[in-house]
């Protein structure tokens, strides 16, 4: 570690590893291994976890965060971060609670959350590409405006009084156990996997997030769609504060404190490069899977929220670190 | 480039002072010599914070954990003070110093042997240490009645017209002015943090730097930790929840470049005092206090535009004067 200068020295190797080979020894093979073994434990801690209703509250856990997670993986991929999107939550359901109290039927409820999803997000992308700011600091900053206009609005007061139809959203089921929230997510999925590795957008993000200047060279409009990725961030925190505030049918300030971290701790279990450049969509849902079976395991058992959130940091670093580890121990052993 | 330093600091101060002397218009008490010792009390902590964090973002790195720092090292503070009031208080400083300063090293190994993004080792240890809060306290918190008188009047007690949690703060700033001002290690920090390759061949382990950087800022948050509980006297899992923010926010208004390289122990410590001017005056001129965080988010942008234009500029004149020349 002598060198720390910040080029990374990529190994080319002479030829490609085999397809079965790569896909065995994958991230996203471990992430299916470390799944199903705390679903297991989860069923043998639990006598009420294997239950098709248990199992159904399981994905409300995670269903919300995972869809900005979905738009979080591909802002990452392309080098940049937002740190807003819980704020964003709390001035849309601000908002949407505004709006409630003037009378302002479902349909312009969901429109308004969108909407106010979507001028953030698209606030934050005009400050880090026409300003060329830095998204790290601009998003705190922004973090810190959203949430204060929410504060400013709300107070120590709250917003309640969400039509039925509103509540549907949040707590509505499509068939049998399968929640409105998990259909649209899984829908959510499969347009984000298409547009990530299907589609010559999705290779630009990998372009940009692997090298900015190169792909500017080559074509790609760097500055474009990275306000995209902004908007397509900030459209999910939208839809995912219409959810979340269709689930617990009041607002306050404090809605979804701390989400962004948990977000940001999806998108980089599921293999998701912090530096940009490298990551799959079916890494991301797989990650949001083991998040909610952790926190609603540990929930069954009992564990206070606060102490949660010490797995979830922990989860975070160490995720990250053990690869590391490994690789430097496997050049020791060399 | 000195001269644009000091532009930026003179510009601050003729801000804060701007706003002080509107809201005196409104409030004649709110200019007054006794008032602003009690506002700069009232910043003592924000601003030792913002000059511990000033050299982590100099390393081109950020430490989202100190207020969660601040809060474990508090209420550990308090909880010993609780069980065992025999133990010196002064004792009890060096201790969340150190408690502070290990949680901080902690940041700067994952930062510097793991090569991980501070970002994220900040972020996650931010809601470990707040974790740890409530597994130590176990949820409940530590009050005034629990506390011994020394604990909650050694920042109190008045010297030379301030309190001593003022001239903490004092002291703290003076070091960091001869720390940044007068010692390599203070000048390596800015080296590591403007250009890391050109730093390397000079000699300095920029990844240490970093991590000596991390150490340093858990010290001032172990020592806030002590400072925050004394003067709130309260202790709980939620102290000062929101804090680092603020801390990141009074740096960049300061004029430190979250780039890296670029800031003064003088910037950080008035943009944390422009924060706590704007706190101050909220109030007094029927502001309701909800605004504070969107007031300071939207300062926070404002100075990152601010700061862009200063550091292109910057680069201009660079070259035009070594054309000339």
């Amino acid at each position: 570690m002598t060198d720390t200068t910040n080029t990374p020295h990529r190994h080319i190797p002479d030829r490609l590893d085999n397809p079965v080979k790569s896909a065995v020894f994958s991230w996203e093979t471990l992430l299916v291994l470390v799944g199903v073994a705390i679903f297991t434990a989860n069923a043998f801690a639990s006598p009420y976890f294997l239950n098709e209703w248990s199992l159904s509250d399981l994905t409300f856990n995670f269903t919300e965060k995972a869809v900005i997670a979905l738009a979080m993986a591909l802002l990452i991929i392309s080098g940049e971060i937002d740190l807003s999107v819980a704020a964003i939550i709390a001035l849309a359901s601000t908002l949407m609670g505004m709006a409630v109290q003037w009378g302002v039927p479902t349909p312009g409820l969901v429109a308004i959350g969108i909407g106010v999803g979507l001028a953030c997000g698209a606030f934050n992308g005009f400050l880090v590409t026409g300003l060329k700011l830095p998204s790290i600091v601009v998003t705190i900053g922004t973090m810190s405006l959203f949430r204060g206009l929410s504060y400013a609005i709300l107070g120590d007061q709250a917003y309640g009084g969400y039509p039925a139809d509103f509540s549907w959203l949040g707590q509505g089921y499509v068939w049998w156990v399968i929640s409105f929230e998990l259909v649209f997510f899984i829908a959510a999925a499969i347009v984000f996997w298409f547009v990530l590795h299907r589609t010559n957008f999705g290779r630009r993000i990998f372009a940009i997030g692997n090298n900015a200047l190169a792909a500017q060279f080559s074509g790609v409009r760097v500055a474009r769609i990275k306000f995209v990725l902004f908007c397509l961030t900030g459209l999910m925190s939208g839809i995912a504060a219409v959810m979340l505030t269709a689930r617990l049918g009041s607002t306050r300030p404090s809605i979804a404190q701390g989400w962004e971290l948990e977000v940001i701790t999806m998108v980089v279990l599921g293999g998701v490069s912090i530096l940009g450049g490298a990551g799959s969509i079916l890494g991301v849902v797989l990650a949001a899977l083991i998040m909610g079976l952790v926190t609603f395991g540990l929930g069954l058992l009992n564990v206070p929220g606060i102490v949660m959130s010490i797995f979830i940091g922990g989860l975070l670093i160490s995720v990250i670190a053990l690869p590391i580890l490994y690789r430097m121990w496997k050049e020791r052993r060399q | 480039m000195i001269r644009f330093f000091k532009q930026r600091e003179v510009m601050l101060l003729a801000i804060i002072a701007i706003i002080v002397a509107l809201v005196t218009t409104r409030s004649s008490g709110f200019g007054t010599p006794r008032n602003l010792a009690a506002v700069f009390n009232d910043t003592a902590v924000l601003a030792m914070l913002a000059c511990g964090q000033l050299l982590v973002i100099l390393t081109r790195s950020i430490d989202l954990s100190v207020a969660a720092n601040l809060a474990l090292t508090g209420m550990i503070a308090a909880m010993i003070n609780a069980a065992m009031p025999g133990v010196p208080v002064e004792v009890l400083i060096v201790g969340c110093v150190v408690v502070g300063g290990l949680l901080g090293a902690f940041n700067g190994v994952l930062v510097w042997k793991l090569n991980i993004p501070p970002i994220v080792v900040t972020l996650g240890t931010l809601t470990i240490y707040r974790g740890a809060v409530f597994l130590v306290s176990g949820g409940t918190w530590v009050n005034a009645v629990d506390m011994s008188d020394r604990f909650k009047e050694l920042t109190r007690l008045v010297f030379l017209g301030l309190p001593m949690l003022s001239w903490f703060a004092i002291v703290v700033i003076a070091l960091f002015v001869l720390l940044m001002a007068r010692t390599s290690l203070g000048r390596s920090f800015y080296a590591a943090g403007i250009n890391p390759t050109a730093a390397t061949y000079a000699g300095i382990d920029v990844g240490k730097t970093k991590f000596i950087a991390f150490t340093i800022s858990g010290m001032v948050a172990g020592l806030a930790g002590y400072l925050w509980v004394s003067r709130y006297v309260i202790a709980s899992v939620d102290v000062a929840r929101g804090l680092e923010l603020q801390v990141v926010a009074a740096c960049v208004i300061g004029g430190v470049s979250i780039a890296g390289g670029i800031g003064t122990v003088g910037g950080a410590v008035l943009g944390a005092l422009f924060l706590g001017v704007i706190n101050n005056a909220l109030p007094v001129i029927g502001v309701s206090p909800f605004w504070q965080m969107a007031i300071s988010g939207a300062a926070i942008i404002t100075a990152v535009i601010f700061n862009a234009r200063g550091e292109r500029k910057r680069g201009r004149i660079i070259l035009k004067s070594a054309e000339a020349a």
